[in-house]
């Protein structure tokens, strides 16, 4: 940074630094507001939380105090934290295979297979809510972990990345491979995806929030207490005529802190994540 | 070790033939090369030897069996690759050691044919690194080490010192052929550098778009060229070659060139004379060619001298004085020009052998 730029005058690097710092700072600003205001109302009572003050007057925990003992929260994390997990870790290994069979496997209507794979990304999934409830309705799915969790495996941006991935890997190792006696699976298994290590942990990330973060299936297959997920006992805390903002913010609150911690703890990887994947 | 028989064999992709009805016989404990531009087939035929491509049709034996429907692991071949093909998440030692895995070799077995292969390979300090911590020399090195510990009747090297320095390739060239006279192991190696296939080979297969050209050894392939392909793909720098025919017993060809034969009438139509550029002598000055570039290299300096369309190289002795643009004569060593048909571009071959002063041998 401190380098003289070689191709414009120093005036000129110090205006459009200046000019982008602002731009971001104000961007910035713009995404965190709601956070902290999110915080705000978690330590504001029930009254206070209306108020357009950003500090709470007289500050308190009973919020969160109310959220983890008053409703069954923890058992809403556990349910996320397990769907979240399983879908990952399933789904992972099911694209990996798929992206590897569609990138280097030939077989008859790959490319018509791969195309409607690719085509359901452009429906989202409110379009498709109704009849995917009537399936697993009539597979009897309804209120279990196995109703939240299958629908979500499938995915259509984690096999094209890994089948984008597959591609550009160099043929020469498979074949290494096969000089050295590997068959299919053995490749797979200690070629392709010790090499995906890479691609694998940006998307575990990307499909953990995904489902931390899910809301709309979770509450259209499981109307039974037990089954439910964080943001649906989030968004429970609204009821028809009045929403606890106070309560709701303080459990948005301690949802939010795994994600944070994800974050910290990865960040590295979120960003290369999002930079090969080109999303979010 | 063990010879490998190529007969025949074809490679189609649909409706695109690339290799055309080839055949060869790699004797036991042969060092084979396959050389030829780029194209033309070699890497083809010998991932069909591998068994990493279909053969469409034809046969290939290796130690008399035919191997067309073995897969690559029963063939009892190891293959150095081109990029080396290690695995970036294994050591050197889990690289080499793969295939005796996969085989189901005991854990001391394998460790002491790694550590022979580390040995032969002066890998020993390297075992526990990546690949990724390693040279190019050393990857290369690692990739014959995980080809050696099998301990294969047949080594297939494809284009392996392709992405090393020059200087490095000629260091690898000279390791990988004192490998094979330790090892003594038949070996098929493809590449499109003609100095590694003359400095290398016991024998030269020299390949064009899907047909064999020539084939012999690399001094055979040097002195008695089978077409102008051949003669202007063998040697550094290239053959020259003089478009011309004969007058009675001169050949005239274009630049002004001159040159006593006494090739019969039956083959005085549309001729090539070809010739080595250290058979040229330059004269002194006040010829009908210019100097277009000098180039020294020390030991001999290159010399690119034009008259009219014809340009010729002549590889000199020594050092020279001349400057572009400066003329001068240039006289052939009569004994030492080829001639060649121009329509079929095969080399007038057995005329050589009657006609002495034509002859070169």
């Amino acid at each position: 940074m401190s380098k003289p730029s070689l191709y414009f005058s120093n005036s000129q690097v110090t205006a459009v630094r200046l000019i982008w710092m602002t731009v971001a700072a104000i961007l910035a600003l713009m995404t965190v507001f709601p956070l902290l205001w999110m915080v705000s109302i978690a330590f504001k009572g029930a009254q206070e939380s209306f108020s357009p003050a950003l500090l709470p007057s007289a500050p308190t925990w009973s919020n969160f105090v109310y959220v983890l003992t008053e409703v069954p929260f923890i058992r809403y994390m556990l349910n996320s934290l397990f769907v979240s997990v399983t879908v990952t870790v399933v789904a992972l290994f099911f694209h990996s295979m798929a992206g590897y069979a569609l990138a280097r496997l030939r077989f008859p209507g790959r490319e018509l297979i791969f195309l409607a794979i690719f085509s359901t990304l452009l429906v989202s999934l409110p379009v498709v809510i109704v009849p995917l409830f009537i399936i697993v309705r009539a597979m009897g799915m309804l209120n279990t972990y196995g109703g939240i969790i299958i629908p979500s495996i499938f995915n259509a941006f984690g096999i094209f990345l890994l089948r984008q991935y597959y591609l550009s890997l160099p043929r020469e190792i498979e074949e290494a491979a096969v000089m050295d006696g590997a068959g299919y699976w053995r490749i797979y298994w200690s070629v392709i995806l010790p090499l995906s290590k890479p691609i694998l942990s940006a998307l575990a990330i990307l499909f953990f929030l995904a489902n931390w973060n899910a809301f709309l299936w979770p509450l259209t297959v499981a109307s039974d207490q037990k089954f439910w997920v964080v943001q649906v006992g989030i968004a429970n805390f609204k009821s028809e005529y009045s929403a606890a903002w106070n309560y709701m913010l303080a459990a948005s609150t301690i949802v939010a802190i795994p994600t944070l911690v994800l974050f910290l703890v990865f960040q590295r990887q979120i960003m290369d994540s999002i930079k090969t994947s080109g999303l979010k | 070790m063990a010879r490998v028989e190529i007969e025949n064999i074809t490679k189609r992709y649909g409706h695109l033939e690339v290799v055309h009805g080839v055949s060869a016989c790699i004797e036991d404990g042969e060092f084979v090369i396959l050389v030829g531009p780029s194209g033309c087939g070699k890497s083809t035929l010998l991932r069909m030897i591998a068994g990493l491509e279909h053969i469409s049709d034809g046969t290939i034996s290796i130690d008399g069996e035919v191997v067309n429907d073995v897969a690559p692991k029963d063939r009892n071949i190891a293959m150095v690759f081109q990029n080396y093909a290690l695995y970036p998440h294994m050591t050197v030692a889990q690289n080499m050691a793969f295939s005796l895995k996969l085989s189901g070799l005991g854990k001391d077995e394998t460790r002491d044919k790694v550590g022979n292969a580390a040995r032969i390979l002066g890998l020993e300090k390297l075992l526990d690194r990546y690949p990724g911590q390693l040279s190019g020399g050393q990857r290369q090195r690692v990739a014959m080490g995980r080809a050696i510990v099998r301990d294969p009747e047949v080594f297939l090297f494809d284009e392996p010192l392709s992405n090393l320095d020059a200087k490095l390739r000629v260091q690898m060239r000279a390791e990988i052929k004192s490998l094979h006279q330790r090892l003594k192991t038949t070996t098929i190696y493809v590449t499109h550098d003609q100095v590694e296939a003359m400095t290398m080979a016991d024998r030269i297969v020299v390949m064009r778009d899907g047909l064999i050209e020539q084939v012999g050894s690399p001094l055979d392939l040097y002195d008695e060229p089978a077409n102008l392909f051949v003669a202007g793909f063998i040697g550094s720098p290239t053959m020259n070659f003089i478009e011309g025919a004969m007058e009675a017993d001169i050949f005239r060809g274009t630049g002004g060139i001159e040159c006593h034969s006494n090739l019969p009438a039956a083959f005085h139509g549309a001729l090539v004379a070809g010739i080595r550029p250290d058979k040229i002598k330059l004269g002194k000055s006040g010829g009908p060619f210019e100097v277009l570039v000098v180039e020294p290299t020390g030991a001999e300096t290159q010399v690119v001298v034009q008259s009219g369309d014809l340009q010729l190289v002549a590889l000199v002795q020594g050092r020279v004085t001349y400057r572009p643009g400066e003329s001068v004569g240039v006289t052939l060593d009569e004994t030492a020009v080829h001639f060649f048909d121009a329509r079929t571009e095969q080399r007038i071959e057995h005329l050589d052998r009657n006609l002495g002063s034509v002859s070169r041998q």
